[in-house]
C-alpha cells in the first residue's frame, strides 16, 4: 500500500492548502476592500474561451490597484469556477452576490449562462458586465452589455460583403451552430437581405450541432451552392470549438477568400491561434476590436497583457476589450458616485465614456449597450486580422432589432421617463 | 555565447544602418506607372495602380503583383518608397521592386504593408493569369489558365489565343480553350461562337462550368438558341456530377468512419478485450494530440526544413507517451479493480478529470496550433469540383494500417497469444505460466498507445484542446458496442457503416438530425442484436 | 423480517427532516447578522442538493437493486424538468419581454406563429405535475420494454441508455423542437401564483424536495424489501437462473426502471423552479455519468448511500469551485479514484461493513447482509 500512503499525504497537503487559503482570504477581508466577482468557466467546454477573460480581469484589477485602488480601498478579485454548467452559473452568481458581497460581477460567455444568472442579478439587484457579442433582444436593469449587438457586427459585415470593395456578393450561405445566437442573427440577416432585394432562393441556411467536427459535406454543398453563377459569400455564426475543423476543411478543399469569402462573427485572434492561417488569408471577421489596430492605448494594453500572462505569444481579442471598457466605466462610475452602491453606480454609468483601444470613444447608453466602432478585418498569414473597413464613427448598440417585427416596437431606456428594458411607451409618461 | 550574440547583433545593426543609408541616398532609379498608387489608402486607387502596372508590360510587374498578393510588398512610412520585403521583426530584407536588387534591411516599425483585400487579390490574379500564360513551367501556365477561367476577362482573349497556339501541354491546352470559351459566352459575341463556347464548356468537368453556364439558362438570356444550348450543356454537366457527388459522398462517409475507427480501436482493446469501462480513453487520444503539438514545436524551432517529417516522429512518440501513461494507470489504479468492471468507470472518470485539468494547467486552456505538413494539405480533384482531401485520404490509410497492425499483433505475436489467453481464461493462463499481471499492463498500454496514435491523426482535423477527448469518447463507445464488444472487425465494420450512413443522411436531414437518427438506429439495432454486429459466442459472453 | 425503516433509514429520515426544517426555521427566525442565521441562498442550495439526492436514489434503485447500469438517467431528470419548465413558462403569461400572452419569448423572436400542440395543457399545474412523471415513465417503459425483452444487458444496455440521452440532448438543442434550443426555458416568474423569488416560496420548495426525497426513499425501500424486491435482487445476481426458476426478469426490471424514471422526473421537476433554468445541458451524457459517480461514492445498493453521495459530491463541488477554482478538478478526480481504491463499497457500504464487523465480534452467529458487487 505504498501508493496509498503517498495519496494520503497528498490529501493532507490539499487539506492544509484549503485551510491556508480560507485563512488568508479571511485576513484579506478583515481589511477594507472592494470585491469584484469574476464569473468565468475555468473548466469544461467553455474554459477554452473564458479562462482568458478571467486572466484579463485579474490584470485589470491588478493594474487598478497599482494606481491606488478605488475610493481609497484596494480591489479584491473573487474568482469562482462555474465549470461550463448553467445551473452552477446561477448558484455561483448567488454565492458571489450574497455570500461574498461583491460590488459588481464581470462574467459569462454563452447566452445561456447569462440567461441562467439573469434572474439572480435582478432578484438581488446586483450588476453584471457581459463582454461577448450576442443576439440582442434583451435589456436588463442589472446587466451592462459590453459586447456587440447584431447591428454592431452582423449587419455592417453583410453590407460590406455586398459593397463593391467587399466583392459585391448577391448570394449568401448562412452557416451556424444550432443555438439561439446564430438562429436570431440569421433571422435578422435574412430580413435585412430581403429588404435589400435578395430573394430567399439566394440564401442558404444550414445548422450543425455543437462541436461539429466533420465539415466535408457542408463545405462541398456550399461550394456547389456558390458555383451557380452569382457572387457568393458565406456568413458564419459557427461557435467556438467547431471553427478549427471548419477552417481546416475550407483550406483543404481550396476555398479561396477571393472566390468565396467567409465572414465570421465568432472567430477572433484566440480561435485563429489554433490554426495555420496561411491558406485562409482574406477570409473575414467583423468585430469591434482587432489586436492589430495601431493605437497607443492598444499597444499599451497588449504590452501589459504580455507582461501579466508572461507569454509574448498570447493574443488579445474583442471580449477582452469589452471587459477593459466595462471595467474602466465601472471604475469611473464608482468614483463619480462615491460609492459602490449598485443603484448609484448604475445612474452614474449612463453616458460614461472610455477611450476604445481601437480609437474613438465608447459611450454607455441608456439601453445598457455600448456605442462602439465596427471593424471588418481579413485574416492574415500570421493569425492576425487586418482592418479592411471600419465605420466612420461609433455605432449605437441596439437592444431590440429593427428587423424583427415584435422587437422593432420595443425600446430599452433605463432613465426617466422610460425606466424600462422592453416597453412600447414610457412607464412614467402618464405623469407628464 | 552571449558575447557572440551581442557581436552578431551589433554587426547586423551596423549593416542595416549602412544599407538603409545607402538606399536612402540612391533613390529608385526608375519608377513604373502605377507604382506610387499602390501605397494609397483608398482601395480603388490601388486597383488603378495594379491595372497600370499590369498594362506596362514591364518584366518586373509580375513579381511585384505576386509579392503584393502574397503580402510581401511594403512601403516605407518615411517616404512612401515601395519595397518587396521578406523577414520579420527587426530584420526585413528589402528588395527594390523594379530592379529586383537587394537594397538593404529595415525594421518592421519603419515599414507598412501594402494592403490587399479580396477584390484586389482577384484583380491581381486575373492579371497574373495573363502574364504567366507564357511562363516556362507548365504548372504555372495551367494555374494561370484556370485563374482566367475563374475571372474571364475579354482583354486577355488575344493573349490567350497567342499562348494557345504555342502551347504543347495537353492539360494546359484544355484549360486555355475553356478560358477562351468562358470569354466567348458573353452576349456581345456572335451567336455561333457563343453556342460553340457553350458546347466546349458543357463537355468539361471543371468546377467553374456550372457557374458560367447557369446564368445563360435563365430569362436574363435573350438569345433563345444559346439558352437552349446552355440548358442541354448544363444538364449533361449535372448528370455527370451526380456520379461524382455519389463517389464524393462515399469517400466522405468512409473518411468519417475512419476517424471513428481510429478513435475506437484503442477502446476496443481496453474496453472490448479487457472489459475496463475506460472513461479516460478520450484523454489518451488528447495526450496523443498534445504530443504532436510538442513535437511540431520542436521541429519548428530546431529543424523547420524537416517539418514534413514531424508526424512520422509524432506517431511513435504519441504511442509511447499514451502507452506509458496507460501502463502507469493500469499498475496504480486499474489492477485493483479487475472483476469489478463498473468500479473502473468511477476511477477512470476521476482519471479523466485529472488528465484534462493537468493538460489545461500545463498547456493552457486554449487551442494549440498543430500544422498540416505539405503532404497532408490540399486535395485531389476527382472532377466537377468533387474533392478528395489529402489529409482525409491519409487518415483512412492510417486507420486501416493501425487496425491491421493491432490485429497482426494480437494474432501472430507471442504477447498477442498471451493477451488472448488471459482474456479467455485468466486462471488457466496463470496455470500455464503466463504472468497475467504483466499481460494486463501491456494490453492496457497497447490500447492507450493506439488511442495516442489516433490523437496524432485527429490533431490534423480537429481542435487540439483539453476538450478534444470528450468529443470522441461517446462516439467511440457507440462504435465498439455497435460492432460487438471484443471484436476488432466489428469495430471496423461498425465505424465505417456509421460514418457512411451519417454522411448520406446529412445532406437530406441536416447535420443535427442525421446524428440523432444514427443514435436511434443504434438503439434499435441493439434490440435486434443485443450483442452487437459481430457477437462473441461461448462462455465469454456471460459476465 | 426486515422492517420498512431500519436503523439507517431512521437516521436518514430524521437527518433530512432536521436539516430541512432547521434551515427554514433558522432562515426565518434568526436575525441576518446572527451566526446561526441560514442565508437565503443556502435554502436554494439545500433544495438543489435534495433534488440531486432524490435523483441518486432513483438511480440506485435500478443500479443497486436491479443491476441496470443506466448511463442515461439524466434524461428522465431533464424531461421532468422540462415538463415543469413548460408550465412555468406558461405561467409567465403576458409578462414576457414581448408581452405576448400566447407564446413564450423564444418563440416570438424565432417566428413561431402558434403554440405547438405538445404545449397544450401545460397551463394547468396539475397536468404539468402529472407529465413530470408520465413523460419520463413512458419513455422508460418504451425503452425498457424493448430492451429488456430483447435481453439487452450489461454494457450494451448502458451504452444504449447513453445513446438515448445523447440523442435527446441533440434533439432538445434544435430550435425547431420548440423547447427553446440551447437556452432552454428560463426567466420563470412564479409557481401556483407564488413569486419564485420570495423567501417563503423558496423554503416551501425546499421542504417539498425534502418531502419528495423521504417519499422516494420510502417507495424504493418498500419495493426492495418486498417479495418483488427479492426477485429483483435475484435477477440482478443471476438473471439466467432466475429465469429458469420460472420468473420473467424483464417484467421485474421494467417495473423498477419505470418507477425509477418517474422518481427522477419528480426530482427534475422540483429542481427547475429552484435553480431557475432547464436546458439541454441536463441531458448531456457526462451529467448522467456523474450521477453514477455519486451513487458509487455513497455506496451502491444502500439507497441512503446514494443520497449521501449526491449531497457530498455536490457540496464539495460548491465548495471547491469557490475555494480552489483553478485546481478543483484534481481534488474531485483524486477523490473518485481514492474512493474506488480504498472504499470499494462507498461511504455507507464501508460504514455498514465496519458495524457488521463489530456486530459479528459481539454476536458471532449473526449472518452478514452484503450486496454483491458486479
Amino acid at each position: 500500500m505504498k501508493s496509498g500512503s503517498s495519496k494520503l499525504k497528498r490529501w493532507a497537503a490539499a487539506g492544509l492548502m484549503t485551510g491556508a487559503l480560507s485563512f488568508s482570504s479571511a485576513l484579506a477581508s478583515a481589511q477594507e476592500t472592494i470585491k469584484v466577482g469574476i464569473l468565468h468557466s475555468l473548466s469544461g467546454t467553455m474554459a477554452i474561451s473564458e479562462t482568458t477573460l478571467k486572466d484579463a480581469m485579474l490584470m485589470l484589477i491588478e493594474d487598478q490597484n497599482a494606481k491606488g485602488g478605488l475610493l481609497g480601498k484596494k480591489l479584491e478579485a473573487v474568482v469562482v469556477d462555474p465549470a461550463s454548467n448553467w445551473p452552477l452559473f446561477a448558484e455561483k452568481a448567488r454565492e458571489l452576490i450574497s455570500k461574498e458581497q461583491v460590488s459588481a460581477v464581470f462574467g459569462c460567455w454563452t447566452s445561456v449562462s447569462r440567461k441562467s444568472v439573469l434572474p439572480v442579478f435582478e432578484e438581488l439587484n446586483s450588476m453584471l458586465f457581459y463582454p461577448v457579442q450576442y443576439e440582442g433582444e434583451e435589456s436588463s436593469r442589472n446587466v451592462f452589455y459590453t459586447g456587440a449587438a447584431p447591428n454592431q457586427q452582423a449587419i455592417p459585415a453583410v453590407e460590406y460583403l455586398m459593397s463593391e470593395d467587399g466583392g459585391g456578393a448577391t448570394r449568401f450561405a448562412l452557416l451556424g451552430t444550432d443555438y439561439v445566437y446564430p438562429r436570431t442573427t440569421n433571422k435578422i440577416l435574412r430580413a435585412f437581405l430581403n429588404a435589400k432585394g435578395i430573394s430567399d432562393a439566394d440564401i442558404m441556411e444550414e445548422y450543425t450541432p455543437f462541436g461539429h467536427s466533420d465539415w466535408q459535406t457542408i463545405v462541398s454543398r456550399v461550394k456547389a451552392f456558390a458555383s451557380e453563377g452569382k457572387k457568393t459569400a458565406v456568413v458564419s455564426t459557427i461557435n467556438g470549438d467547431a471553427n478549427v475543423p471548419f477552417y481546416k476543411e475550407l483550406a483543404n478543399q481550396g476555398v479561396k477568400a477571393e472566390d468565396l469569402p467567409v465572414v465570421a462573427f465568432s472567430v477572433g485572434e484566440e480561435e485563429l491561434a489554433g490554426i495555420d492561417t496561411g491558406p485562409l488569408v482574406g477570409h473575414l471577421a467583423a468585430w469591434n476590436y482587432f489586436m492589430s489596430v495601431e493605437t497607443p492605448e492598444n499597444a499599451d494594453f497588449i504590452k501589459k497583457w504580455h507582461a501579466f500572462i508572461k507569454d509574448k505569444k498570447r493574443v488579445t481579442n474583442d471580449p477582452m476589450e469589452a471587459h477593459y471598457i466595462g471595467f474602466k466605466m465601472w471604475v469611473q462610475a464608482v468614483e463619480q458616485a462615491g460609492t459602490t452602491d449598485v443603484d448609484a453606480v448604475r445612474q452614474a454609468m449612463y453616458g460614461q465614456k472610455v477611450k476604445n483601444l481601437t480609437g474613438g470613444v465608447a459611450v454607455m447608453n441608456v439601453n445598457h449597450h455600448l456605442s462602439k466602432p465596427v471593424l471588418i478585418g481579413e485574416v492574415q498569414a500570421d493569425g492576425q486580422f487586418e482592418t479592411v473597413w471600419s465605420t466612420d464613427g461609433v455605432v449605437i448598440g441596439d437592444a431590440w432589432s429593427d428587423f424583427i417585427p415584435e422587437s422593432a416596437k420595443l425600446t430599452a431606456d433605463w432613465t426617466y421617463p422610460w425606466v424600462c428594458g422592453n416597453c412600447e411607451k414610457p412607464k412614467f409618461a402618464a405623469s407628464y | 555565447m552571449r558575447d557572440l550574440i551581442k557581436f552578431v547583433a551589433l554587426f547586423l545593426s551596423a549593416l542595416a544602418f549602412a544599407s538603409v543609408a545607402a538606399v536612402a541616398s540612391a533613390q529608385a532609379s526608375e519608377t513604373l506607372p502605377g507604382l506610387t498608387l499602390l501605397s494609397e489608402k483608398s482601395a480603388s486607387k490601388r486597383a488603378k495602380g495594379i491595372e497600370q502596372l499590369a498594362d506596362s508590360g514591364h518584366p518586373s510587374a509580375a513579381t511585384i503583383l505576386n509579392a503584393m498578393a502574397e503580402g510581401d510588398l511594403y512601403f516605407r512610412k518615411r517616404d512612401n518608397q515601395l519595397f518587396i520585403a521578406t523577414g520579420s521583426g527587426d530584420a526585413f530584407v528589402l528588395t527594390d521592386p523594379v530592379s529586383l536588387d537587394e537594397v538593404g534591411t529595415a525594421s518592421g516599425k519603419e515599414l507598412k504593408k501594402v494592403r490587399v483585400n479580396n477584390k484586389l487579390r482577384r484583380l491581381i490574379r486575373g492579371f497574373l493569369g495573363g502574364l504567366n500564360l507564357t511562363h516556362s513551367d507548365a504548372k504555372v501556365r495551367l494555374e494561370a489558365a484556370s485563374n482566367l477561367l475563374k475571372n474571364p476577362d475579354p482583354d486577355q482573349r488575344t493573349i490567350l489565343m497567342k499562348a494557345l497556339e504555342k502551347e504543347g501541354d495537353d492539360s494546359v491546352v484544355r484549360a486555355m480553350s475553356l478560358a477562351i470559351a468562358a470569354i466567348d459566352i458573353r452576349p456581345e459575341v456572335p451567336q455561333e461562337k457563343r453556342i460553340a463556347a457553350v458546347t466546349t464548356l458543357g463537355d468539361s468537368d471543371a468546377s467553374e462550368v456550372r457557374a458560367l453556364l447557369t446564368p445563360l439558362t435563365g430569362d436574363a438570356e435573350n438569345d433563345i438558341e444559346v439558352r437552349q444550348a446552355a440548358i442541354i450543356a448544363l444538364d449533361a454537366v449535372e448528370d455527370r456530377l451526380v456520379l461524382y457527388r455519389a463517389i464524393g459522398g462515399v469517400f466522405q462517409g468512409i473518411s468519417l468512419g475512419s476517424v471513428l475507427l481510429l478513435a475506437a480501436i484503442g477502446l476496443a482493446i481496453t474496453f472490448g478485450v479487457m472489459g475496463v469501462i475506460n472513461m479516460a480513453h478520450g484523454e489518451m487520444v488528447m495526450i496523443g494530440a498534445y504530443v504532436t503539438f510538442v513535437i511540431q514545436e520542436a521541429f519548428r524551432s530546431a529543424a523547420p526544413e524537416y517539418f514534413g517529417l514531424s508526424l512520422a516522429v509524432a506517431v511513435p512518440a504519441a504511442f509511447l507517451a499514451s502507452g506509458m501513461i496507460g501502463i502507469g494507470l493500469e499498475r496504480s489504479v486499474i489492477r485493483w479493480l479487475y472483476g469489478r468492471p463498473l468500479e473502473t468507470l468511477l476511477a477512470t472518470w476521476g482519471v479523466s478529470l485529472i488528465l484534462q485539468q493537468a493538460v489545461r494547467s500545463i498547456f493552457g486552456p486554449t487551442n494549440r496550433e498543430v500544422g498540416n505538413p505539405e503532404w497532408m494539405s490540399g486535395a485531389m480533384e476527382l472532377a466537377g469540383g468533387v474533392l478528395l482531401t489529402y489529409n482525409r485520404i491519409w487518415i483512412i490509410v492510417f486507420a486501416l494500417a493501425v487496425l491491421f497492425g493491432v490485429w497482426a499483433l494480437i494474432r501472430f505475436t507471442s504477447i498477442g497469444l498471451e493477451m488472448r489467453a488471459v482474456t479467455q481464461n485468466r486462471r488457466m493462463a496463470n496455470a500455464m505460466g503466463i504472468r497475467s499481471a504483466r499481460v494486463d499492463a501491456l494490453t492496457f498500454g497497447l490500447g492507450s498507445g493506439v488511442a495516442g496514435m489516433a490523437g496524432v491523426a485527429l490533431s490534423q482535423i480537429d481542435n487540439v484542446s483539453p476538450n478534444l477527448g470528450q468529443s470522441y469518447i461517446i462516439d467511440s463507445f457507440m462504435v465498439v458496442v455497435f460492432g460487438g464488444v471484443g471484436n476488432l472487425w466489428g469495430t471496423l465494420v461498425g465505424a465505417l457503416s456509421l460514418g457512411v450512413v451519417n454522411k448520406f443522411l446529412e445532406p437530406v436531414s441536416g447535420a443535427v438530425l442525421a446524428k440523432i437518427i444514427v443514435l436511434v438506429a443504434i438503439i434499435l439495432f441493439i434490440q435486434r442484436r443485443p450483442r452487437g454486429l459481430f457477437a462473441l459466442k461461448g462462455r465469454a459472453v456471460e459476465n | 423480517m426486515l422492517s420498512l425503516i431500519d436503523g439507517k433509514g431512521r437516521i436518514f429520515i430524521s437527518a433530512v427532516l432536521v436539516v430541512a426544517l432547521g434551515a427554514v426555521m433558522l432562515n426565518a427566525y434568526t436575525p441576518t447578522g446572527s451566526s446561526f442565521h441560514v442565508p437565503d441562498y443556502m435554502i436554494g442550495l439545500i433544495g438543489k442538493y435534495l433534488c440531486y439526492a432524490l435523483l441518486a436514489i432513483s438511480v440506485d434503485l435500478v443500479w443497486g437493486y436491479a443491476g441496470i447500469l443506466s448511463l442515461g438517467h439524466g434524461a428522465f431528470f431533464a424531461l421532468g424538468g422540462y415538463a415543469m419548465g413548460m408550465h412555468l413558462m406558461r405561467e409567465i403569461g403576458d409578462r414576457g419581454v414581448y408581452g405576448n400572452p400566447d407564446l413564450p419569448d423564444f418563440m416570438v423572436f424565432l417566428n413561431w406563429q402558434e403554440l405547438p400542440w405538445y404545449w397544450n395543457g401545460f397551463d394547468s399545474p396539475l397536468f404539468a405535475i402529472l407529465m413530470c412523471m408520465i413523460v419520463p415513465g413512458a419513455l422508460a417503459f418504451g425503452f425498457g420494454w424493448f430492451a429488456f425483452r430483447s435481453r439487452v444487458t450489461g454494457v450494451y444496455l448502458s451504452i444504449i441508455t447513453q445513446a438515448m440521452t445523447f440523442a435527446l440532448m441533440l434533439a432538445f438543442f434544435r430550435n425547431d423542437m420548440g423547447f427553446g434550443g440551447n437556452n432552454g426555458l428560463t426567466d420563470f416568474k412564479d409557481f401556483l401564483g407564488f413569486d419564485l423569488q420570495a423567501a417563503g416560496t423558496r423554503s416551501a420548495l425546499m421542504l417539498s424536495s425534502a418531502a419528495a426525497l423521504i417519499g422516494g426513499y420510502l417507495v424504493c425501500r418498500w419495493m426492495t424489501m418486498s417479495k418483488y424486491g427479492r426477485v429483483l435482487a435475484a435477477v440482478r445476481d443471476q438473471e439466467s437462473r432466475t429465469r429458469f426458476l420460472g420468473y420473467r426478469p424483464e417484467g421485474y426490471k421494467l417495473v423498477a426502471f419505470v418507477v425509477s424514471a418517474m422518481i427522477a422526473g419528480v426530482a427534475g421537476a422540483l429542481f427547475v423552479p429552484q435553480v431557475g433554468i432547464i436546458n439541454p445541458g441536463e441531458f448531456s451524457p457526462a451529467n448522467s455519468i456523474e450521477i453514477i459517480v455519486w451513487v458509487a461514492l455513497g455506496g451502491r445498493g444502500t439507497l441512503v448511500g446514494a443520497a449521501l453521495g449526491a449531497v457530498a459530491v455536490n457540496y464539495l463541488k460548491t465548495y471547491l469551485t469557490g475555494a480552489l477554482p483553478e485546481i478543483w478538478l484534481f481534488a474531485l478526480g483524486g477523490l473518485f479514484i481514492a474512493v474506488t481504491l480504498f472504499f470499494p463499497k462507498g461511504i455507507v457500504g464501508e460504514i455498514g461493513r465496519f458495524t457488521n464487523l463489530i456486530k459479528r465480534f459481539l454476536k458471532p452467529s449473526l449472518p452478514s447482509m452484503e450486496v454483491r458487487n458486479d
